[in-house]
Formats: structure tokens, C-alpha cells, sequence
């Protein structure tokens, strides 16, 4: 799927069929890699017009729920405030919420994977 | 506390038109995001997981009834009803909309308020011991410096467009509440030899990926002097920072490169030049007429023993509160009370308009002029009169602002993470919240005695891993939240970077893991000692041994 | 690129030359590596002479040679790099350069009084930076806290009435 901020507000936005929707639930499945890559194209028509920023591709499971589970809470809002968020008016599909209230996957560990830290506190 | 004078005012009033006019072009596409986002950075405004978020500067964490119910104002009109306190003694607000931006800072200014250099890669909002101007334990209140330097670090010309982030701190006891060791660079009052008060200045710490401890730069620098030292450590580092790598642009690395000698040397040849020019000598005048701003209130005359407090003790929880919140104040018959935003199951550091508005009410109530924002994300009443302590404590009960354990195992430092932050590779809350739960028994967490735990959703470190007794780092493993144990942390005085222990922990596990590691301390301890001496004694082995049985590699 | 000037529009009577390209008639602007390469001859002659420094390249490059130039000339390769803030100010209060410091690359609306501050006082700047605007960007802020290359009256000055 594809997804960004919109700029006036910060809200988080998907694609669909060219243009821009609140709920994940709505957005866009691209199925193959030449369409993604088409929609993303298309999206920076939005950027350059000064209506979204950040627009990048995730990727969704068979089931329609993120693979990650950063899509999972930017779908649903904070989960440890379920009173925030899309969860809270009723923008998040009850998959992605039993997604996000039901992660409980051990795997082999792994270092750290390093980032930038230009937006500490 | 500090109080704007017609050109504090005019500064921040003219600062947040400024502010209006960037983001009017950047609405109109004037700017583009690249152009515009080191420029709302500056402003404390990140775009976040799920919005925009805005960081208020707490200047040395000091506010007033007033500004707390300005605070509560926003988190109503602008955002979602609750603030942030953060571990640099700010408050963010996670919610608001960038067209309102402009109106929140024109609120602020109506207040003394402002976001300025709360983020961005300039000299950041300076920061100081909450117990300040409280505490027996001090030379002289570190404030009337901090203040001196807020308005030196702001819009410095030089300085707005620096390599990296620049944050510093200030403080005046030997016990060091302000993390001093691990800022870019610190500012120690101290008395010389000759009995005279000026300042150690040390620079070169940080958390981040590469953890270092503050070296020593001078040992002592005279008062008046001491603008031109801070301004010629930042000219170095403008000068001679690497640009071309990210990860190594922060002071630290270059100290660590040159080598501490050489940067002292660097910085003592501007020094010199600008204690020759002259400019930004420091009047004595100046410093004297700062400092009165925070004189402190007029004391009464009171006996240190209050029967009403005593009597109050016979109440459990009272006393409970007491032992761990309650700390010695420099006034007979007074005390600095410490309110813990760390109740079980709530978010560490958050606090509701509804709180924030009744904290000032209580303010006026018990005559307080003053709150402090900890860099533990707590907040501090700094001159409480101790008859007045368990009236003060019955009204922080019905808020839920009660919880007595300041300084113990539940009272973590954690940042935002992935629930919020853009950057985390995994959330630190629930892990936070779910420690909360596990020690929940206070009599448990009084007999664990002083634990610092800390967590970070990611390398950046903003809840302090480096720094905790325990730290906790969350990683991500192909989208699934992992964490690392780091043990034997602190950012006191006796400061350390805290080790590795080995693989990380899933979700599930990390709080068994750390009940193992405190339940390890509880078998090795002697006599008095903390958590942190005991790992400072026995090393990593022991910790290591328990935390890694066999059922937590079951899945492996 | 348009040339502001103490506050207007000016013409730029110096030409750039490349550091193989032979040297025309009248004021020109070379690199460090073409100063250090022909330095006799440039001094020697008698029109205005100016160099382009790099953000890595600290104006102490040039040792005692500075007073003997009319233009330095600062380059921004990203509006991010600060550096030659610190270099415009070292020029101003160390070198004790009186000749004109010139902006040039990648900077923003949003600099220019910072920049003027440390001592710049020429911009080369897009078509969308007027002299209008650039006096609107000083004019921001009135007052300000820090001494710096531009002499102004620090806020703590007008407080004690200086
Ligand atoms: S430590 Fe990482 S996850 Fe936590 S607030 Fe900082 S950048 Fe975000």
C-alpha cells in the first residue's frame, strides 16, 4: 500500500485510485511492484503540490493487515491509548486492530539496527 | 523565577510572527518540505508517526501556575487533552495541526512561553537540576546561569545552522540530578581554591549510538568569562565539525577524534581572542540582576519539626509517599515534594489538561510560585511547607498524581517509541507500563530500594538506556519489537555507560528478564547497597546467568 | 544570478575564472587552489582581486594576504552547512577584513539576517529574493541577544541604557 502525511494537518493518509483517503481500511491493495512504483510516481504530483509529504510503499499481508508493526500503529493510533488515533473514530479495520492488539511473535534476536538520531528528545 | 522584560517580550512575540510567516510559505509552497523542516525543526515541530508534534520549551524546567494552565489550555484547544513531559524537561504536545502552530506559540508568548529551540541543529533548550534553588546541597541556584544562557543561545547567528544538536545543562551539587556527564556540554558551579564561585565547563557527552562521558575542558572559569568559554567551545565545533557523515557530526566525536588535549587547545585560543574583545564579558551587575529574579520566596521562620506532618505519618501511605517523594529542603520546616507521572498503567510523563489545571490550583492554594519539570519526566514542588504535606498529598491522591515511587523500580524513564515516534524500531511504553504492573507492590519496591530503569525505542536514546541502572533498548527484527538489557548505567555524578548483556528479549519476555536480573540484585546485595553497587561489584556474570534460563530460549 | 548589495540591487563587476582559464582584464574572483597556484602574479596586479572559498576552507587559508583582497567570496553547497557563518564572523573580528563578504550557493530567505549579522554583506541570490525582501528578513527581529560582526546593540546594551 501506499501512504504519507498530509501537510496541513499531519494526518496520516493512503493512496486510493489516485488520490488520497483517511482510512486504511479504503486504501489501495497495489498488487504487483510496476503498479506500486506507478502509484508512488503519481503520488508526487501531491508533494509537489504541496499536499502530502512522505509518501512511501508498505507492504500488507494476504489478510490485508501490515506487515509491520509500525503500519499496524500508524493504521490504529497509539495502543496504549485507545481513546487516539484512527482506532478512536472508527477508521481502523477490526483486523489491523486484532493485528495490533494480538503481536506475540518470538524470534531469533538480532542486533540493533542502527538509525539516525536527528529527532531525540 | 525569571520574568520577561519589554525586550524578552517583544523578542517572542516578533519570534512566533517569524515562525507564522515560514509556515504561511510553506502552506503556499513557497518552501519546500527539505527547506522548511530544519526551519519548524528549530521550532520544536516534528512530523510524527501519526501527526505533528510540538515541543514547548521548559527553560531549566521551572514554570508557574500560570503557564501550567496555559499548558492545559492547549492540550484542550490545540491537541487531545494531555502533554508529554520529556526527558529534557520539555513538554510535547502529540497532536497538532500546523496550521494552528502559529496560534499556540502566540498563546505561549501571551505567557512567557516558547518552542524555540526545543529541536534542530542548534544550541538546544538548556536544562538544569529541578531541585535548584531547593536543595541544601548547592552553591548558589544554577538558574540565573541557565537564563543567561537561554538568551545568549537564542537566534545566536552563528550558531542556528550547527553539524549536529547542542544541548546543555547546568549544575550547582555535588549530586548530580541534571545528567550532566552525558550532554554535549555541561556547566558545573564550583568554588576554587580561593574560595571563589565559578564554573567547570565539560564538553563531549552524549547518548545516541556511539554513548561517551563528558570530558573535563576547563576546571575553572571565571564568572565573567564564562559566555565567552561556552561561545568558543561552539566556535570550534561550528568550525571543525565533520559534515559529510551524520552519525559522526556530534561534539563528542570530534573530541573523541582530536583528542580531549587538543580541543582544549582549540578552544583556549578563542577564548582568549574573545575575552580580548571584550564583548561578551559577563557585568557583574548583569548576573546580580538575573540571580535576583530567582531569589527565593520569603521563607517563614518555621520549626523543622511539624506535628502535623509527624502525625500524618501514622498513615501508611502517607509515610510511604514520604520516604520515597518527599527529600530535604534548605529551609527549616520545609520540604521539595517530587509528583510521580508514573502511576501504574498510565504513560509515563503524561499529563492531563484536567491535572495540569488542578496542579495549578494547587499552586495558588498552598502559595507556590513555582513547579519543576525533572528530567525524570516527574514533576517537583519544589517549597512545600511540611504541615502542608499531607493536605498537599490527600489533593495529589484524587488527581492520581500520588504514586510513591520517586527514584524506584516503577518510576522508568521512557521515551514516546513506536506508539508515536517516526524513528522507534519498537514501542517502550507498554514494556514501561507492564514493569509497573510486575512491581507493583510498593513495600516490593521500597525493599528494591533506589533502581533507575530507562527505555528507549531506538538507538536515539532519548529514555536514557545508556544511562539506567538497567536500560532497556528496543530493536527491530524484520517489524517485530525486540529488546536489549543494558545493566550498570548512570547518569549521576558517579556516571557510566551501561553494558550490553548479550542477545535481546522478545516482547514477552523483556519483563522476566529484568524480574530475574532485580531478583539476582535481591540474593547479592549486602548491606545498603543499591542496585547499581551490587552491579558495580559482582560484574555482568551473575545478571547474565539468571536472566538467560533455559525456558526464556524455548523458542529459539 | 542577481547581486544584493548593502541592502540593493548591484551589478558584479567581478568575473569568475576557472582555475585553467586565463585570467581576463578588471576584478576577478578565483578558487583557493588558483590563489595558492598564482598568487604572485595575482597580487601583483593592480585590480580588484577576490577569492571563492569552499565551506571546508577557514579564511585562515589566505594567512596575511586577506588585506590585500577586495572579495572573499563564501559558498553554502546545502543551506544546512553553518559553517561559513563562522567563517564570515572570523573574517570580520579576527582578520579584520573590511572588503566584501559574498554569499553564493544554497541559502535561504530565512538566513539572511543571520548571515548579515556574522558579516556578509553581499547575496548572490534567486530571481524570488528581492531587495524588498531581503530588508523584510532584517527587520524580522529588532533586537537581538548576541554581540556579533555587525557591532549591533545586544538586548543586555539597551537594558543598562548603553
Ligand atoms: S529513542 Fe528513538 S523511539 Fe524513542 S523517542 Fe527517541 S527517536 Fe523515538
Amino acid at each position: 500500500m501506499l501512504t504519507a502525511n498530509r501537510l496541513r494537518d499531519g494526518d496520516v493518509v493512503y493512496w486510493r485510485a489516485g488520490n488520497w483517503v483517511e482510512t486504511f481500511g479504503e486504501g489501495d491493495i497495489l498488487a504487483g511492484k510496476p503498479e506500486a512504483e506507478a502509484a508512488l510516481e503519481a503520488a508526487h504530483k501531491f508533494v509537489a503540490d504541496n499536499v502530502v509529504v512522505n509518501p512511501y510503499l508498505f507492504e500488507v499481508q494476504a489478510d490485508g493487515t501490515p506487515v509491520k508493526e509500525r503500519e499496524i500503529i500508524r493504521a490504529a493510533g497509539p495502543t496504549v491509548r485507545h481513546d487516539l488515533g484512527k482506532q478512536a473514530h472508527g477508521l481502523t479495520p477490526d483486523g489491523v486492530l486484532r493485528a495490533a492488539a494480538a503481536r506475540d511473535v518470538v524470534v531469533v534476536p538480532d542486533r540493533s539496527k542502527e538509525r539516525d538520531d536527528d529527532v531525540s528528545v | 523565577m525569571y520574568r520577561y522584560d519589554e525586550f524578552d517580550a517583544a523578542f517572542v512575540k516578533e519570534r512566533t510572527e517569524q515562525f507564522r510567516y515560514q509556515v504561511e510559505r510553506r502552506l503556499k509552497g513557497e518552501l519546500t518540505e527539505d527547506q522548511f523542516k530544519p526551519l519548524r525543526l528549530m521550532n520544536g515541530l516534528y512530523l510524527q508517526l501519526h501527526a505533528y508534534m510540538l515541543r514547548i520549551a521548559v527553560p531549566y524546567g521551572t514554570l508557574s501556575a500560570k503557564q501550567l494552565r496555559m499548558l492545559a489550555h492547549i492540550a484542550r484547544t490545540y491537541d487531545k487533552g494531555y502533554g508529554h513531559f520529556t526527558t529534557r524537561q520539555n513538554i510535547q504536545f502529540n497532536w497538532p495541526k500546523l496550521k494552528d502552530v502559529p496560534d499556540i506559540l502566540a498563546d505561549l508568548a501571551t505567557v512567557e512561553m516558547h518552542a524555540l529551540q526545543t529541536s534542530g541543529n542548534c544550541i538546544r533548550n538548556v536544562t538544569a537540576d529541578q531541585f535548584a534553588g531547593a536543595t541544601a546541597e548547592e552553591i548558589e541556584d544554577p538558574r540565573p546561569l541557565a537564563e543567561i544562557i537561554r538568551q545568549w543561545s537564542s537566534l545566536h547567528p552563528e550558531f542556528v545552522f550547527l553539524a549536529r544538536k547542542f544541548k546543555i545543562a547546568v549544575g550547582a551539587t555535588p549530586h548530580d540530578r541534571a545528567a550532566l556527564k552525558y550532554h554535549d556540554m555541561a556547566v558545573e558551579i564550583v568554588k576554587n581554591e580561593a574560595g571563589e564561585t565559578g564554573y567547570r565547563v565539560l564538553a563531549g557527552g552524549g547518548m545516541g549510538r556511539t554513548p561517551y562521558i563528558a570530558h573535563m575542558m576547563r576546571e575553572f572559569v571565571k564568572r565573567e568569562d564564562i559566555l565567552a568559554y561556552l561561545e568558543a567551545v561552539l566556535r570550534v565545533y561550528n568550525q571543525d565539525s565533520r559534515r559529510d557523515n551524520i552519525h559522526k557530526q556530534r561534539i563528542k566525536i570530534l573530541i573523541n577524534t582530536i583528542g580531549p588535549e587538543e580541543m582544549r587547545q582549540r578552544v583556549l585560543r578563542e577564548f582568549e581572542e574573545i575575552r580580548a574583545a571584550g564583548t561578551l564579558q559577563l557585568p557583574a551587575e548583569e548576573l546580580a540582576r538575573i540571580a535576583a529574579y530567582f531569589a527565593p520566596p520569603a521563607f517563614e521562620t518555621l520549626d523543622d519539626h511539624s506535628p502535623e506532618f509527624e502525625a500524618a505519618l501514622q498513615d501508611d501511605d502517607f509515610a510511604d509517599w514520604t520516604a520515597s517523594n518527599v527529600h530535604r529542603h534548605r529551609a527549616p520546616g520545609y520540604a521539595i515534594a517530587t509528583i510521580s507521572l508514573k502511576p501504574v498503567g498510565g504513560v509515563p510523563g503524561d499529563c492531563s489538561h484536567v491535572q495540569l489545571d488542578a496542579l495549578a490550583d494547587l499552586m495558588d492554594r498552598f502559595g507556590m510560585t513555582e513547579i519543576r519539570v525533572s528530567h525524570e519526566q516527574n514533576l517537583v514542588l519544589p517549597h512545600v511547607r511540611k504541615k502542608d504535606l499531607p493536605a498537599v498529598f490527600a489533593r495529589l491522591r484524587e488527581l492520581g498524581l500520588a504514586t510513591a515511587n520517586a527514584g524506584l523500580v516503577t518510576d522508568v524513564i521512557c521515551c514516546p517509541g513506536l506508539d508515536y515516534c517516526d524513528l522507534a524500531n519498537a514501542r517502550s511504553i507498554p514494556v514501561a507500563q507492564k514493569i509497573a504492573e510486575r512491581f507493583a507492590d510498593l513495600d516490593r519496591q521500597h525493599d528494591i530500594g533506589e533502581l533507575k530503569i530507562k527505555i528507549s525505542g531506538c538507538i536515539n536514546a532519548c529514555g536514557h538506556h545508556h544511562a539506567g541502572h538497567i536500560g532497556i533498548l528496543g530493536v527491530d527484527k524484520k517489524g517485530v519489537e525486540f529488546y536489549q538489557l543494558l545493566l550498570g548505567g548512570s547518569g549521576a555524578e558517579d556516571a557510566s555507560i551501561g553494558q550490553i548483556m548479550g542477545p535481546g528479549f522478545g516482547e514477552h519476555e523483556i519483563v522476566d528478564a529484568v524480574e530475574r536480573v532485580i531478583d539476582t540484585y535481591l540474593k547479592l546485595r549486602t548491606n545498603g547497597e543499591r542496585f547499581l553497587d551490587t552491579y558495580r561489584r559482582v560484574g555482568m556474570e551473575p545478571f547474565k546467568n539468571m536472566a538467560y534460563q533455559e525456558q526464556l530460549y524455548a523458542a529459539h | 544570478m542577481p547581486l544584493i548589495k548593502a541592502g540593493t540591487a548591484a551589478a558584479d563587476p567581478y568575473a569568475a575564472v576557472a582555475d585553467e582559464a586565463p585570467l581576463p582584464e578588471g576584478p576577478t574572483v578565483v578558487s583557493l587552489t588558483r590563489f595558492r597556484k598564482d598568487r604572485d602574479t595575482l597580487l601583483a596586479r593592480n585590480t580588484p582581486l577576490g577569492v571563492r572559498l569552499k565551506s571546508d576552507e577557514s579564511p585562515e587559508a589566505l594567512g596575511e594576504d586577506v588585506a590585500r583582497l577586495s572579495l572573499i567570496v563564501l559558498e553554502f553547497p546545502k543551506f544546512r552547512d553553518g559553517r561559513a557563518f563562522s567563517w564570515a564572523r572570523m573574517l570580520r573580528t579576527r582578520l579584520r577584513f573590511t572588503g566584501e563578504i559574498r554569499a553564493t550557493g544554497d541559502f535561504l530567505y530565512d538566513q539572511l539576517s543571520y548571515m548579515t549579522r556574522v558579516g556578509f554583506d553581499a547575496f548572490e541570490v534567486p530571481e524570488t529574493i528581492t531587495p524588498e525582501l531581503y530588508r523584510r528578513a532584517l527587520g524580522e527581529m529588532s533586537n537581538v541577544y548576541q554581540p556579533s560582526a555587525d557591532g549591533r546593540k545586544t538586548i543586555r546594551e539597551l537594558r543598562a541604557g548603553k
